[in-house]
């Protein structure tokens, strides 16, 4: 066993998967500590989406070993726990659900699949909208929204179930400057207030660059980890965008 | 039934005609219930294929002297059971054997029948023949609706958070692929019950050309599931109406009814939109209530 109920919110240790004879990840060791707010970014191919997958449950590594809050990612009890926010165009573009309908749905890992929802579920769902400042467009369909209203509201939607780790899968790509403040502001909030873990993957960080504890860079293995001090001091800054990624990725070398 | 013929006006003052409506109203309500989270899957064409399986249901049924309706429902299930498990594979050979799976079913529904000593046609399955149901057609039909309702209770919600993003509910705990599982069992059942009414060939426009006007219109996913069940009960009403006064094919008569409500609804909507006004909920009220 990894970790107890008391230890990391997230362990990944000596992680390996291949897609038949390509080697996506190699020996990935990842931790992501309670109350943390994490980043994993590296270059397209570099096996970021594998491991998030592996990271919940949704594909099982051929070699390692994963705890979320000391258990492994598919045999969870406390779904609610973790939070998942999927890229946004995983979301179907025609679908006529309104942004209270998106988030209520975000909400039955913790009232229960099967229940109807209760009072507090449905006060948790107002402060959600609340946390990212969507609460006046909850009414409106969710394909009628900027692309940066829609991450928000899926935002919400992770956020209705009171997670204690969130992870979110590049959130930033395609979004608005004013959104990309209010998720800034969304993640210090769940952070510093609930006290919850973040583990943000994407190729841009450079909104949240100021508020990292923590950046792991991937390149099939990982090729940096620690905090975004020892990251710079390597001459690196996080405020790049993903066009520079491979360049500075070799830097680390 | 007890109590026909009830105090109903033309067209619906026979007994014959209160049990189709009767039955009408039930399919009409229940296709675009489970057809709202079959489109939204990207699945339009499942309740077609399940039709077309449960033509070898009939078949066997007539070969064999057991219940075509019954008999037609455990086919359709398991082949609506066996589809989802293909359909997870997601390989190109998978969607083959979903045609090999649809036409082999109404291919084996056809010899099957043809093997039948009964004088039996397979004609009313396929085409509907409600006017003709007995009161145990129709309680058969109420009581999948029935089971259909209370499950898209249970699960609807579950069912929505699946459409929206799979792999966020499997995340969250929500059993995604037994949820998928009973949205294809639960538009096997929605096949079956609408066999005597609309026929197998034609159940799928009752799960799609409701759903597809509705969307048009709806703010939400609620009102789009509402207005689809609206737009499905209204064809229903009106299909039989226009089968009595004109002896129409009822089944027939339905789809079509809800084909023109579904023209009406686009060349309205789109007026609407070229002249820059956005669709009000005034207005599709007056829409949804079909064409006059």
């Amino acid at each position: 066993m990894l970790s107890s109920e008391a230890g990391p919110a997230l362990v990944a240790r000596n992680v390996s998967f291949a897609y038949g004879a390509d080697p996506v990840l190699v020996d990935v060791g990842l931790t992501v500590a309670r109350g943390e707010f994490a980043a994993l970014t590296g270059p397209n191919g570099s096996g970021k989406s594998t491991l998030l997958r592996i990271l919940l449950g949704l594909l099982v590594p051929q070699r390692g070993e994963v705890r979320v809050f000391g258990e492994a990612p598919d045999a969870r009890h406390d779904r609610w726990r973790v939070g998942y926010v999927s890229q946004r165009p995983r979301i179907a573009p025609d679908l006529p659900a309104t942004v209270a309908e998106v988030v209520t749905a975000g909400r039955l890992a913790k009232q229960g699949w099967w229940r109807w929802p209760r009072r507090a579920d449905r006060e948790a769902v107002d402060h959600a909208l609340e946390a990212v400042a969507l609460t006046d467009v909850r009414g409106r369909r969710l394909a009628d929204l900027s692309g940066g209203q829609q991450q928000r509201v899926l935002i919400a939607k992770a956020l209705a179930a009171d997670p204690e780790l969130l992870v979110l899968d590049e959130p930033i790509a395609g979004v608005d400057v004013e959104s990309q403040t209010r998720f800034r502001d969304s993640l210090v909030h769940l952070v510093k207030s609930h006290g919850a873990a973040v583990l943000l993957v994407s190729h841009e960080l450079g909104a949240v660059a100021d508020d990292l504890d923590h950046v792991v860079v991937l390149k099939r293995s990982v090729l940096f980890d620690g905090t975004p001090a020892d990251l710079a001091a390597t001459g690196v800054s996080l405020g790049v965008h993903r066009d520079d990624l491979p360049l500075w990725l070799e830097e680390l070398r | 039934m007890a109590g026909m013929p009830w105090p109903l006006p033309w067209p619906f003052d026979r007994e014959y005609m209160q049990l189709a409506l009767l039955a009408g109203v039930v399919v009409g309500a229940t296709a675009p219930l489970i057809g709202t989270y079959v489109v939204q899957r990207g699945m339009s064409l499942l309740g077609d294929g399940l039709g077309h399986v449960a033509v070898a249901g009939v078949g066997a049924s007539l070969l064999l002297g057991t219940s075509p309706t019954w008999t037609a429902l455990v086919v359709a299930v398991v082949a609506a059971l066996l589809i989802e498990w293909l359909r997870t594979r997601g390989t190109t050979s998978g969607d083959l054997a979903l045609a090999l799976v649809f036409y082999g079913g109404i291919a084996a529904g056809v010899v099957l029948a043809s093997r039948s000593a009964t004088n039996t046609s397979l004609e009313p399955y396929l085409f509907g023949s409600i006017l003709t149901a007995t009161a145990d057609d129709v309680w058969t039909v109420v009581a999948l609706g029935a089971l259909i309702v209370v499950s898209i209770a249970v699960a609807g919600r579950a069912l929505l958070a699946v459409v929206l993003d799979e792999d966020s509910a499997r995340v969250a705990g929500i059993p995604a692929r037994a949820l998928n599982a009973l949205l294809a069992v639960l538009t096997a059942v929605t096949v079956v019950a609408a066999m005597r009414i609309v026929g197998v060939l034609l159940v799928a426009a009752l799960m799609v050309l409701p759903v597809a006007t509705s969307r048009m219109l709806a703010r939400s996913f609620r009102s789009t599931l509402l207005g689809a069940m609206a737009v499905g009960v209204t064809s229903a009403v009106l299909g039989l109406a226009a089968a009595r006064q004109w002896a129409l094919a009822a089944g027939g008569a339905i789809v079509l009814v809800s084909v023109l409500v579904f023209a009406v609804a686009s060349l309205v909507t789109g007026a609407l939109r070229s002249r820059g006004r956005p669709v009000t909920r005034a207005d599709a009220g007056s829409l949804l209530s079909g064409p006059h």
